[in-house]
């Protein structure tokens, strides 16, 4: 018998792993797909809000300050990339000028810091804003991470804590048992005495596997992206908003911790829960809305397009309960943006408001040493870098040319107590693939690697999950 | 810290014919950097025959191709060295590079060589629409995985772009057992080598849908389909026009970059049209003792032409070791009108040869040489398409009369 099952490896389920692995329980986090991380969590603008533009008295409010306020420390123990880059809300004349002293006002009631610039003020900051903008609310606590970096380093971290992780592992169905519950997965059961539901666009239908009643319905949200290139001079600096209307923050421009820049998101429902796929409609309304709040958008740099769907509830905010017939069953629902902004926070209000009236938290008396992510090589000092290749010649075979990264690299990664057994998961680990050539020459070694290091054979490789594979036959 | 004369980086077609022709100006301490196990670069993927025709009067593979200008440089001095990546280089003429063997390298040089070849455009740069299944790659890394790691990569393609490696691997793919259902090309013309339609489509009755492209990818985890739509005269879906096609792979062929990454991180001026570096007859970009050639430059249909401006750039950055050559005027190349670019950018008067590719196809034409209102010479064309590339000679005298800037144009032509 378990104590906690935690369903969904995304951001809210690896902070819950690693906070409740400190304490004396038996762990275990399931995750469908074949790497964490690999829901909203990856497919999003990766901003840490400052919290200033949730409605007040909700759990989004509260709950985005006071993660913000703790990212950069938790990326700073984990060595992760955080980067107190500062937003503009940008305003274009004086009806948004309005709304953006509404916003400030917002700001200040909580404790956010927020200056007013006038257009020339903002120019000196970003030389490319448009001229049509009149005024900006310039936020500077607001950051960006890059979020599956930080789900994959909780998770480690939680695994090296004793919590078990079972990746592959979908759960098909729960049932009541008298001492809690049994969860059916697609591979066995697992008996456990708390579920804390965490599965995303999916925790509606976890949440009804044991209360067909459960009111919690989620729809998807899509949200298109363009990716630009990494430049010497990036065509923004900052973050930029426009004002937020009531399809949420609007179109973007969001330079990200590697300097390429996203130009996104759309907002639209749909239908498939899975359906991640771009459109042209999406990608059209995309570049011309960029357009209002910069004036050069230099979209023959794009080496990219994504998307990803919000897991929007039926309350408009996070849904954050115990399920009001199944006790020991908690719902962390509907965590939509900000979620990642949130997501620390979270984790703190599910342990202090439900599992801890439910279960005995006690402290272990030791905890191992953090696991950090490991620094890449690019990022190091010649010296340090030469000793590190006089040690292992491998990590002086550079494998993707792009973004400098090493085969000893790859080989440490796959390695890891989170392995990466995918040429995403190495993707997303590395950044092999990212760069300008997305993959074209690296993919083929990357694929030979992980055959090698795998002990498998190379059509037997995945970029994702089961069914992706890259080559199909021997010639 | 090691010292060389010349430095090469990348040892593809370009960058081999650059170090022997600077060898026979003159210049014994040559070291070439290659990235991959073995020098030849591209070529050792195009297994398939049609190289060599001008260079060694013979219809070579390119595997073979390429050991022939290995065995060439085998009898010099000329130093090889593989399994060696570039990571940096500056305008003072350093460069870093990392390798198993020797760790990580910086090497001063007196002059430098960048033959780094180019890289596929990719799906993202084109944004097709659709979900990201696996199973949508570029012609070249599948050409790469079939002929040198022996893999196939799917069994019912199509082929987006009519570039030559797209077509060339669709011949390919067809002779392996797979069903190549079509080659869709955006343009209401093919972008690749007549022979190459003819031979690589046209025998195996692959269809050809120009003014086509695809509008919609689908497949969760691997391709399983693709829409295909018509496109109108500004190139836009005509909607209705839509057909659909089960295939699990998709195979892009839609252009080629040259590599600059280093020279655009040294400083050099890029041009926006070739995204190769601008630079004069002597192939020197923009920073001093600094060249660029082959496909790294601009994007070549042809080895030998490849070869021959190697061969350009290894006698020039000789002639800068030697020191023998003569600063003078500057004439600034513009292209006009359905010119796509000239190449060099830059000329100083002396007999040289200027490059050029049409933006679209043009039918009994003539080239324009202009200086002001002042036409210095006219060639008759009798057919001009993108995907060949034009030369045409200049002289010394000829640029004698021209003004600072050279205009190259071409017009319907009139007797
Ligand atoms: C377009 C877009 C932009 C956004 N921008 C921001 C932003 O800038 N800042 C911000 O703070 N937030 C942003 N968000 C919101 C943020 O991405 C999400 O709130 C956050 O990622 C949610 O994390 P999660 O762990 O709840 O969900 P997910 O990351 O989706 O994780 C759920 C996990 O559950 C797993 N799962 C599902 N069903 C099962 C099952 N049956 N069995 C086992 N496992 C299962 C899934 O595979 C998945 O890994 C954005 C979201 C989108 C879509
Ligand atoms: C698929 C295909 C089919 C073709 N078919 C024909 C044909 O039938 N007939 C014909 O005549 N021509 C053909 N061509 C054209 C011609 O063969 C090529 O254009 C020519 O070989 C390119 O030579 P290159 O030296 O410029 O580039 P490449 O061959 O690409 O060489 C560049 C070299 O630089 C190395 N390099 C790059 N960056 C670095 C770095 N940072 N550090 C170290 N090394 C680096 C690379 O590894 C590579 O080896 C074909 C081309 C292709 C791509």
């Amino acid at each position: 018998m378990k104590d906690i099952v935690i369903i969904g490896a995304g951001i809210i389920g690896s902070f819950l792993a690693y906070d409740l692995s400190q304490y004396q329980l038996d762990i275990v986090l399931l995750e469908k797909n074949k790497d964490v991380g690999c829901g909203a969590t990856k497919a999003n603008s990766a901003i840490v809000h400052s919290g200033h533009d949730p409605k007040e008295g909700t759990l989004k409010a509260k709950l985005n300050v006071l993660g913000n306020r703790m990212y950069e420390d938790i990326c700073k123990t984990f060595n992760c990339h955080y980067e107190k880059i500062g937003a503009y809300v940008l305003a274009c004349g004086s009806e948004e000028e309005e709304v953006l002293k509404t916003l400030a006002l917002q700001a200040k009631h909580r404790e956010i810091p927020f200056e007013l610039h006038d257009y020339l003020t903002i120019l000196q900051h970003e030389p490319n804003c448009s001229d049509k903008v009149t005024q900006g609310l310039y936020l500077p606590s607001t950051a960006i991470i890059t979020p599956w970096e930080v789900a994959i380093s909780l998770t480690e971290n939680a695994m090296l804590r004793g919590c078990k992780v079972h990746l592959e592992t979908e759960v098909v169905n729960i049932e009541k048992i008298t001492a809690g519950y049994c969860v059916h997965t697609s591979s066995g059961k697992i008996e456990t005495r708390c579920v804390i539901n965490c599965a995303g666009i999916y925790a509606d239908h976890i949440a009804k596997m044991i209360n067909p009643e459960s009111s919690i319905s989620i729809q998807p949200r899509r949200g298109e992206y363009f990716v630009l290139d990494h430049t010497k001079e990036p065509v923004v600096h900052h973050i930029l908003f426009p004002v937020p209307s009531n399809k949420g923050k609007g179109v973007l421009l969001v330079p990200t911790i590697h300097k390429n820049v996203l130009l996104g998101p759309t907002s639209d429902f749909i239908d498939e829960k899975d359906d991640v796929s771009t459109t042209k409609t999406g990608l059209d309304y995309v570049k011309s809305h960029v357009h209002q709040l910069v004036k050069d958008v230099p979209m023959h740099q794009v080496i990219r397009t994504f998307s990803g769907n919000r897991p929007v509830g039926n309350t408009k905010d996070f849904i954050i309960e115990e399920d009001s017939d199944f006790s020991c069953f908690f719902n962390v629902a509907a965590i939509e943006s900000p979620g990642i902004a949130s997501a620390p926070a979270i984790s703190q209000y599910v342990i202090d408001e439900l599992v801890s009236k439910r279960l005995c938290l006690q402290k272990k008396t030791i905890l191992p040493d953090i696991l950090k992510r490991p620094c890449a090589l690019s990022e190091m000092t010649y010296e340090k870098r030469q000793n590190i290749i006089k040690e292992d010649s491998r990590y002086g075979h550079i494998i993707c040319r792009c973004e400098t990264i090493s085969e000893g690299e790859i080989i440490e990664a796959i390695h890891r107590p989170l392995p990466a057994l995918t040429v995403g998961a190495i993707k997303r680990r590395l950044r092999p693939g990212m760069g300008r050539c997305q993959g074209g020459f690296c993919e083929p070694l990357i694929i030979q690697i992980l055959a090698k290091e795998l002990n498998i054979n190379e059509n037997e490789v995945t970029v994702e999950e089961t069914g992706s594979n890259v080559l199909v036959s021997k010639r | 810290m090691r010292k060389h004369e010349l430095v090469i980086i990348g040892a593809g077609a370009a960058g081999l014919s650059c170090a022997l022709a600077s060898y026979h100006a003159g210049i014994k301490d040559i070291l070439i950097l290659e990235k991959e196990e073995d020098a030849g670069g591209i070529l050792n993927q195009c297994i398939h025959t049609g190289f060599g025709l001008h260079t060694f009067k013979e219809e070579l593979s390119g595997p073979a191709y390429a050991q022939r200008c290995i065995d060439l440089l085998s009898k010099t001095s000329v130093q090889i060295q593989c399994s060696t990546m570039v990571l940096s280089v500056t305008k003072e003429k350093q460069l870093v590079c990392s390798s198993s063997q020797y760790g990580l390298e910086t090497i001063q040089a007196k002059a430098i060589v960048f033959a780094t070849g180019c890289r596929e455009r990719s799906r993202g740069a084109i944004q097709i629409p659709g979900s990201r299944p696996a199973g949508v790659l570029t012609a070249g890394a599948a050409q790469r995985y079939l002929n040198l790691d022996g893999w196939m990569c799917g069994k019912k393609v199509i082929i987006l772009g009519s570039g030559d490696i797209g077509l060339i691997m669709a011949r390919r793919m067809t002779l392996e057992g797979a069903k190549v259902v079509a080659v869709a090309e955006l343009m209401p013309y093919s972008n690749g080598l007549p022979r190459n339609i003819k031979q690589c489509l046209d025998d195996f009755d692959i269809p050809l849908y120009l003014s086509h492209t695809i509008v919609k990818i689908e497949g969760k985890d691997r391709v399983s389909g693709v829409v295909l739509s018509q496109v109108d005269e500004h190139l836009q879906p005509i909607s209705g026009s839509e057909k659909h096609f089960d295939v699990d792979t998709v195979l892009l062929s839609v252009g080629l970059i040259p590599e600059n990454t280093l020279l655009e991180q040294a400083g050099a001026q890029l041009h926006p049209k070739t995204r190769g570096p601008v630079v004069d007859e002597r192939c020197m970009t923009s920073l001093d003792g600094i060249f660029a050639c082959g496909n790294s430059l601009h994007v070549h249909d042809l080895v030998d032409f490849v070869f021959a401006e190697g061969q350009r750039a290894g006698y020039a950055a000789a002639e800068y070791l030697k020191k023998t050559y003569m600063d003078c005027n500057v004439i600034m190349v513009r292209p006009e009108g359905n010119i796509s670019y000239v190449l060099p950018q830059k000329l100083h008067t002396s007999d040289t040869k200027l490059l050029y590719r049409v933006k679209t196809p043009m039918k009994n034409a003539e080239l324009i040489l202009m200086s002001k209102d002042k036409v210095l010479k006219r060639v008759r064309k009798v057919s001009l398409i993108p995907s060949i590339m034009e030369e045409i000679a200049v002289t010394k005298e000829l640029l004698q009369d021209c003004d600072e800037e050279l205009i190259v144009e071409v017009k319907p032509w009139k007797n």
